[in-house]
């Protein structure tokens, strides 16, 4: 009887996982895939095959965005990685007390206003009649003004300055379960800071590392808003097809078609950085 | 033969605060010395000095008779094992210890070897593929000792390695230690707050107090004749009482206490005068105790009182007693032989010790 009730206690508590599991997660993929397995023979007629996905590998246009979004998200990974590891090490290792904090705080507080607005900031900066347009004016290194805008660079840095936090919240807590002495016996039994850093300190923040990419891929891959506003109508940008099928063409079939594409690719790509750098997601997640 | 460090006149300021105050010692080659204190007395940051994490605000530090103010810690022939060991977790054993070897740009089959070498001489060969994780206490701490001996080191320096053991453990690994260290031949700068490690293991200690040397001595020294009250009454148990010196004669000095008692004492070294404030301290296991007052007819000080307290502690066990006069309260140390084991509370027993067992300082004086 006791038996009983704990088990149904289990299942009480465990519903609204599963709730959400099912009806949020699953359920739409699985008619997300169904739906992407439909083509429309005539009005109204549908038959299964895989020409939705055949259609994604056969037109250039598709195909080229669809890679060029993955190795876009995949540099402005890179980029974000490589400016979030100083600041990371700075906040978790050289910065006491308050001044952490501040700093922590400076990281988060650009999140505290909506995506739409921080990314109508830089467009303020790059635009033609912009900051920095006026700026190299001024200086004169240029005699006219200049269209930061609307170009792979512009979505690059909105991707990385929105990425940012995601990237140095999990480094700072790896780095910051780094206990000082063991930096410090790296150097006292001869190390360098390089040595320290690539023997040490790298290993010990891999998983944050690995989490922290894995994030801001996943965010990179599926934004919308930051390459269309920095990229501008043509930025070529795979959720913007997706958005486009949906929407526009009012082709749900081929939508989903990439929608799911959109999710093996990003799947294949985790599991690809997970396999190279010899990590499992376990690890990433504790 | 050149020391194997020396530090002179070594100073550090923090802000506002004189962590370490103008300390002068030397540490002859192949010798074990301990500096012992209180926590927060300034002894890690004399160890944090030598290392080369810190930069003394005043002296110098002279290794083999060489200064190595401003050499960084990477480049210095010191090695330090550390409070909480520091062992790489992320590598495994072989890897730990080849790393300093690994940074002096070795061939790879030399690390091998030495690494073997070295595993074999703390008694754990065959570890080297082990995780750190997968080894215990004692095994842990070897193999930090040999991550730095792999080196061949001038000085090791040990920052209390042994507080995380547990008390069997830390018993075994003070012998060990010890040994180790004979068989290295190297010189270990050692430092702690629990004086039974220094005192066991060391060639030399200093006792510090509030960032300074109190006394350097062997543990025979610092035991039987401390030159300060704070040695006195760091260094095993005493009975501590305050009086006034009533009257100074060729062998000995008699003090009285607050309370009336008149005890026998003596100054080491030191001339005292009447009316001078003094501390006296008698350690527990110099009084005798007897039911029979005739027993201490050799004694300067015989006093009775009455039993308040039997402590039992195995061999470190305690009788308190009031003593029947001035009321102080008196620590005895309760012998295992002789018939006073049997003592029961209430029961008025005598005790007796030599006026030279009874230590005096003049107070304020340093």
């Amino acid at each position: 009887m006791t038996q009983m009730t704990a088990r149904l206690g289990f299942f009480v508590l465990l519903m609204p996982l599963l709730l959400w599991l099912a009806l949020l997660i699953i359920i739409p993929h699985i008619d997300m895939f169904l739906l992407s397995l439909r083509e429309r023979v005539g009005v109204g007629e549908y038959e299964t095959s895989f020409a939705n996905y055949l259609i994604l590998f056969t037109e250039p246009l598709y195909i080229w965005t669809f890679v060029r979004t993955a190795v876009m998200s995949v540099l402005a990974t890179a980029i974000t990685l490589i400016i979030a590891f100083p600041v990371s090490i700075y906040i978790a290792k050289i910065a006491q007390g308050r001044l952490q904090q501040i700093l922590f705080m400076l990281c988060l507080i650009p999140f505290y206003v909506s995506e739409l607005v921080r990314t109508f900031g830089w467009m303020i900066l790059l635009r033609e009649t912009g900051i920095v347009s006026n700026f190299v004016q001024w200086v004169g290194i240029v005699d006219r003004p200049v269209e930061f805008l609307y170009n792979d660079a512009a979505i690059m840095v909105g991707l990385v300055y929105t990425s940012m936090l995601f990237m140095v919240v999990p480094l700072v807590t790896t780095l910051e379960s780094l206990d000082n002495s063991v930096i410090e016996a790296g150097y006292d039994l001869g190390g360098s800071t390089l040595s320290v850093m690539r023997e040490i300190i790298i290993p010990h923040a891999a998983p944050g590392i690995m989490s922290g990419c894995i994030v801001v891929f996943m965010l990179s891959l599926g934004n919308y808003l930051t390459p269309i506003m920095l990229g501008g109508k043509d930025s070529l940008w795979f959720t913007e097809m997706i958005y486009n099928q949906f929407i526009v063409r009012f082709n749900w079939e081929l939508g989903a078609a990439f929608g799911f594409m959109l999710l093996v690719l990003s799947s294949a790509i985790v599991w690809a950085m997970l396999r190279l750098t010899g990590q499992t997601l376990a690890k990433t997640m504790e | 033969m050149t020391p194997d460090l020396e530090a002179v006149g070594l100073s550090k300021t923090f802000a506002d605060f004189q962590a370490v105050k103008n300390v002068s010692f030397t540490v002859p080659a192949g010798s074990f010395f301990s500096i012992l204190g209180p926590s927060g007395c300034g002894k890690t940051t004399i160890m944090r000095m030598i290392a080369g994490f810190l930069e003394p605000s005043s002296g110098d530090i002279r290794i083999k008779g060489e200064s190595v103010l401003g050499v960084a810690p990477n480049k210095r022939p010191v090695n330090m094992v550390f409070q909480h060991l520091a062992l790489f977790p992320m590598m495994n054993i072989a890897d730990n210890i080849g790393y300093g070897l690994r940074r002096q740009k070795r061939p790879k089959a030399e690390i091998a070897r030495k690494v073997d070498e070295v595993l074999e001489r703390i008694g754990l060969p065959g570890i080297g593929q082990r995780k750190v994780d997968e080894l215990s206490g004692g095994q842990k701490q070897r193999v930090a000792i040999a991550r730095c001996m792999v080196l061949e080191p001038d000085v090791l320096l040990l920052d209390e390695p042994l507080g995380a053991l547990d008390l069997k453990l830390r018993e075994h690994m003070k012998l060990e230690l010890k040994a180790l260290q004979e068989a290295f031949e190297t010189t270990f700068i050692y430092i702690t707050h629990d004086q039974s490690e220094a005192l066991v293991m060391s060639d030399q200690i200093a006792v510090m107090n509030q960032g300074r040397f109190e006394q350097v001595g062997t543990g025979k020294d610092l035991y039987y004749r401390p030159q300060t009250s704070f040695v006195a009454g760091f260094i095993g148990d005493s009975n501590c009482w305050e009086g006034k010196v009533e009257s100074v004669d060729a062998t000995s000095t008699l003090v009285r206490l607050d309370n009336g008692s008149a005890i026998h004492g003596v100054f080491d070294d030191r001339t005292s005068h009447v009316g001078d404030s003094v501390d006296i301290f008698v350690r527990p296991e110099s009084i005798g105790i007897s039911r029979n007052a005739s027993d201490f007819l050799d004694c300067e000080n015989r006093l009775s009182g009455q039993v308040h307290d039997v402590i039992f502690n195995g061999a470190a066990s305690r009788v308190m007693l009031r003593d029947s006069q001035g009321g102080t309260m008196i620590e005895v140390a309760l012998p295992q032989s002789g018939g006073s084991t049997d003592l029961l509370k209430g029961e008025s027993v005598h005790i007796g010790w030599r006026a030279a067992q009874s230590t005096c300082f003049v107070k304020g004086a340093v």
